[in-house]
């Protein structure tokens, strides 16, 4: 059976699918070529990321996302596709990719796929050939496409580039309020979750998240204030308040992913959240900034592969070997290099 | 340019609840570079055929302490085969029996491993197999 055939994998075989992710993933000289054909076929799924730290429950909760979008709705249930990313040693360049452990209750479900993924030395949460992975799985028809980032931290947020909807994952008890503060997850976040909310100390942590995004919402707050004062002078502002009403507050959900409490009214929210950005022509906007990031991050690693497969190893080793006695500093090396 | 990783899927099917020499060489793989997808307990035959058909892998290691492995390793290949992937190597390791294993490989098993066995003897053969179906 060929490898690359777009038909095949457009028409929902999974074989020829799952090769042709295998393809995209090693960056495989016909992959280019397949990703350009499958690519006009792309642009309806509905990209939904999960992220948070380790441990937080983002397996388990993808789980029961993926279920109860499937239970009980017949041939009308969306296709999920799932991509679940873990980490690939440093050290080895091997991975042990352990999330299928808690996806279980998703086999022999024809209208699910699900692949996972080692991030392969890419930082920011996700690996470099997720986006094109997404392109593949979208062309292939699945209505809803979950990715799950590696376990993050403050700073992994490439997912935010790449999906219409973010689902931030936090478990009770993971440092104080100053941390909720910090930059990264919590400004990714279009909804946010509590998971493990029979664990002590769940309510602490959902009334100090409520507390930072009501500060993180105080200048609108005192924006709307001064719309109303002025109200009845201007009409103009007028509709800038009642598009402010239009603005995404992110909720912030308990769940109990173990148990599936707390899914079916997170699921309305996703919905719920797509419908928003349909309506506010944020869709658009978000597409824009997908695809500039993937053609960015083209760019880079088209020319870096380029740039080193030019470039005179020994003419290297020698600056390198005079950078380590200190005769030029590393920024001095580039300009002689380039 | 093609950056190709070995893949394995090692999963345990049936009822026994023992995973750890599951774990020990889905450790010892990673450490030899390879990506290793690991299932958890209690596999059927369908689930672990569905799980290799997704994630593309070339190495199937199949871990039974249960005695069921006349059943079970017979029951996985078929599946296998049922979903196209005729290319993937199987392995087993676990407590089979002298007498069973030359039956076992004449199912199309590539290798069984008793305990004690060296973590290094599998990645080489692993690697072995992939080199020889490759070439």
């Amino acid at each position: 059976m060929p490898k690359n055939d777009p038909i095949a994998i457009r028409t929902g075989d999974r074989l020829a699918l799952s090769r042709a992710l295998t393809l995209v993933e090693n960056d495989a000289e016909e992959s280019r070529a397949l990703l350009s054909a499958l690519f006009p076929f792309t642009g309806k799924a509905h990209l939904v990321g999960v992220t948070g730290a380790p441990g937080a429950g983002k397996s388990t909760l993808v789980n029961q996302i993926a279920k109860n979008l499937r239970q009980g709705k017949g041939q009308q249930a969306p296709k999920v596709a799932i991509i679940a990313v873990d980490p690939t040693s440093p050290f080895s360049g091997g991975a042990l990719l352990g999330d299928r452990i808690r996806m279980n209750d998703l086999a022999g479900d024809k209208g699910i796929f699900i692949r996972s993924m080692a991030s392969r030395g890419n930082l920011g949460g996700l690996a470099s050939r997720t986006a094109a992975f997404v392109t593949v799985l979208d062309s292939a028809g699945f209505d809803l496409i979950i990715i799950e980032t590696i376990g993050a931290g403050q700073a992994e947020v490439d997912i935010a580039s790449l999906a219409h909807t973010v689902v931030v994952v936090e478990a009770p008890g993971m440092g104080d309020d100053i941390q909720a503060i910090k930059a990264g997850m919590l400004e990714i976040a279009d909804i946010i979750v509590i998971n493990k909310a029979d664990r002590p100390g769940a309510e602490n942590t959902i009334r100090s998240l409520q507390i930072m995004l009501e500060m993180a919402q105080g200048k609108s707050g005192i924006a709307a204030i001064k719309g109303k004062h002025a109200l009845e002078r201007s009409p103009a502002i007028k509709r800038e308040e009642q598009a402010s009403k239009l603005d995404w507050v992110p909720p912030i959900h308990s769940t109990i992913a173990t148990e599936g409490r707390g899914i079916p009214t997170l699921i309305e929210d996703i919905h719920r959240h797509r419908q928003y950005l349909l309506h506010t022509q944020k869709w658009e906007e978000k597409e824009t900034v997908r695809l500039r990031c993937d053609i960015q991050t083209l760019i880079r690693d088209t020319l870096l592969t380029q740039w080193w497969e030019k470039l005179d190893e020994n003419k290297f080793s020698d600056i390198l070997a005079d950078v380590v006695q200190r005769k030029y500093s590393p920024e001095e090396a580039v300009e002689k290099l380039l | 340019m093609t950056n190709k990783k070995i893949r394995v899927l090692i999963a345990k099917p049936g009822l026994d609840g023992h995973d750890r020499g599951a774990k020990v060489i889905a450790r010892a793989l990673m450490d030899a570079g390879m990506e290793v997808i690991y299932t958890g307990l209690r596999q059927t035959p369908e689930m672990i055929a569905e799980a290799a058909l997704q994630e593309d892998v070339d190495v199937v290691g199949l871990s039974i302490l249960s005695g069921a492995h006349n059943v079970l390793v017979p029951a996985v290949i078929e599946k296998l085969n049922e979903n196209g992937l005729t290319n993937i190597k199987v392995f087993v390791g676990g407590i089979i029996p002298e007498p069973d294993i030359s039956n076992m490989l004449k199912l199309g098993v590539t290798a069984i491993y008793g305990p004690g066995t060296d973590t290094q003897t599998v990645i080489a053969d692993i690697k072995q197999a992939i080199q020889i179906s490759n070439s």
